[in-house]
């Protein structure tokens, strides 16, 4: 069953000091890849970290990995690290200003049962 | 320009454990972050940099990770090239281009960026930067309502209240709290953190949340409303109890916030794309700038943007200098029109309508929204940059440049509108944004005064 969250991209440390060793590095990839949810948000989804989960809204789909956000996240907010995962969950639409909506975004999230390698 | 043409303070001496020679730069310029930190000594062993002094976290990655990579000076369709074939091809490009977009531009040089807004001119292209899909939407605000605003230097002299709105300084930014705002000593904050008030607002507990006195989680999407409630209290209206609901945040607690702004002798609002990248995003940034214009009424207050890309700053002023308008600035008429949603680039290849783009030191093949980057794929471009991207990866014509403030000098913008020069520390076999820019726009003039005298 798909629940509903809203999805926060922005920018982290390692995301800072991953890109500078160059986005085709394992450090930056695992960072653009994984999924910050609030710890109740997790045990209500049965999941734990490592498993992945599918993501999507009306603009496209992803499949990431889950990590604790501990207490940075209130329950139905997730955060991941703006890159192009994130990019592919945002709509071309900018209201006019030039700025597609790229945070805040309204996504589904149901766990996977398989493993993605 | 190469360093031997520089007149740098540079130290000479012979390396110790190693054979290459030793190299000290003094007072270099960090450009990953709009904080451009420029108290940053190096240590230069041959063609990398091993030591950083002052740097932080993300300076410190930003000097080891760039040496010189073993890539061709240039590719077309993948293919390496020389130089001069590829200045022949990219000027072909943008010459044969009906509905040319520029792009990029945040992470190189003031120099760079006038030569890529003079090719624009002269093939009536659009010219638009990253601040297009970052604090754009706070440009438009500017325009709107006008900024009370000020340099780092004076925050750092003066601000005994900050707040740091929709943004993560800790992690963004990590000098902005120990060198400009919140910890340092100032003249009329001798006492440094102690003087100073801090509050937090943001969806997210960050790590920027343990370094202030007042952390406020608002809601997702509630800025304009907490923003607009602070502008009432500010003016002395009543705000419905009701704006807990709407914002998470209590009216008590708003009130005291808005208490302590009045009594400040200097207030300072720090806003991050937290406002400019959710729903209202330049009605966000409005109405946090005009909060900073009301408390003027009380005391001094200013509101500034936190600005990311190294020289994203220096691409407002230079676009803005040159053409009148800071990004999403159309030359096709022969005379410059601004009209974000129109001539920004997102929404330029969003809608397939650019047939060829030329994108500096930028990757939207990987930030883009998804019909921009098909059609970005399908379209000629032209790709300069000096690591491997998805976005060279599908240029038709891709140089590799140097790194603009650790092989080549020029200016750059400090996010408070602060020109500040750079002091590279090696020199690269691969030739800079602006002059590999300067090289396609001579073909470019050449081209074009043929073809004039041929009439």
């Amino acid at each position: 069953m798909p629940t509903e969250f809203i999805l926060i991209p922005g920018r982290t440390s390692r995301h800072g000091t991953s890109l500078n060793e160059g986005k085709y590095s394992d450090t930056y990839q695992s960072e653009i890849n994984t999924l910050l949810m609030n710890p109740r948000d997790m045990a209500r989804l049965e999941l734990v970290e490592g498993d992945c989960v599918r993501m999507w809204n009306r603009v496209g789909e992803v499949v990431v990995s889950v990590k604790s956000g501990k207490d940075e996240l209130p329950p139905g907010l997730l955060f991941i690290t703006y890159g192009d995962i994130s990019s592919r969950l945002m709509g071309a639409e900018t209201h006019g200003s030039g700025m597609p909506d790229s945070k805040g975004l309204d996504v589904l999230v149901e766990k996977l049962v398989e493993k993605v390698s | 320009m190469s360093i031997a043409e520089t007149s740098l303070p540079l130290e000479q001496a012979v390396g110790q454990a190693a054979s290459l020679p030793l190299k000290i730069v003094r007072d270099a310029t960090c450009t990953f972050c709009g904080c451009v930190c420029d108290d940053i000594d190096l240590t230069v062993e041959g063609d990398k940099i091993t030591k950083a002094k002052n740097a932080c976290v993300l300076g410190k990655s930003w000097f080891f990770n760039h040496h010189i990579e073993d890539r061709p000076e240039a590719t077309i369709e993948g293919r390496p090239v020389s130089y001069d074939e590829a200045f022949d091809a990219a000027a072909d490009i943008l010459l044969s281009a009906r509905y040319p977009v520029t792009y990029g531009l945040s992470d190189t040089t003031c120099e760079a960026q006038r030569v890529a807004v003079a090719i624009t001119d002269w093939i009536r292209g659009t010219v638009d930067t990253t601040t297009s899909v970052c604090h754009g939407p706070s440009g438009m605000a500017f325009q709107s309502v006008g900024e009370v605003t000020c340099s780092l230097g004076e925050i750092k002299n003066r601000a005994d209240f900050l707040i740091f709105w929709g943004g993560n300084p800790a992690e963004s930014h990590p000098r902005h709290f120990t060198k400009y705002s919140l910890m340092p000593v100032g003249e009329f904050v001798p006492n440094g953190r102690k003087d100073r008030t801090a509050v937090l607002i943001d969806v997210r507990k960050t790590k920027s949340a343990k370094a202030v006195d007042y952390f406020l989680q608002i809601k997702p999407r509630s800025d304009f409303e907490l923003a607009w409630a602070l502008r009432a209290l500010a003016k002395g209206l009543s705000v419905d109890p009701s704006i807990e609901e709407a914002t998470g945040i209590p009216l008590k607690t708003l009130e005291e916030v808005m208490e302590g702004m009045k009594q400040a002798q200097f207030g300072a609002i720090l806003f991050g794309m937290g406002l400019t990248m959710t729903r209202g995003k330049h009605i966000n940034s409005e109405a946090v700038l005009a909060l900073a214009r009301d408390m003027n009424r009380h005391t001094r207050w200013v509101a500034k943007p936190m600005r990311g890309h190294g020289n994203v700053t220096g691409a407002d002023n230079v676009v803005s200098w040159t053409t009148g308008y800071p990004f999403g600035v159309n030359l096709n008429r022969g005379y410059p029109r601004f009209n974000p949603g129109e001539w920004t680039t997102s929404d330029l290849l969003g809608r397939g309508e650019a047939d060829a783009a030329l994108i500096i030191a930028s990757d939207p093949m990987s930030n883009f929204n998804q019909p921009a980057r098909d059609h970005l794929r399908r379209i000629k471009s032209i790709v300069l940059d000096p690591k491997l991207s998805e976005t060279a990866k599908v240029a038709t014509v891709a140089f590799t440049t140097s790194v603009y403030g650790i092989n080549t000098a020029g200016t750059v913008y400090r996010m408070d509108d602060v020109p500040i020069p750079l002091r590279p520390a090696f020199d690269s076999p691969f030739k800079s944004d602006f002059e590999v820019l300067k090289a396609i726009e001579t073909r470019i003039r050449q081209h074009q005064l043929a073809g004039r005298e041929r009439c």
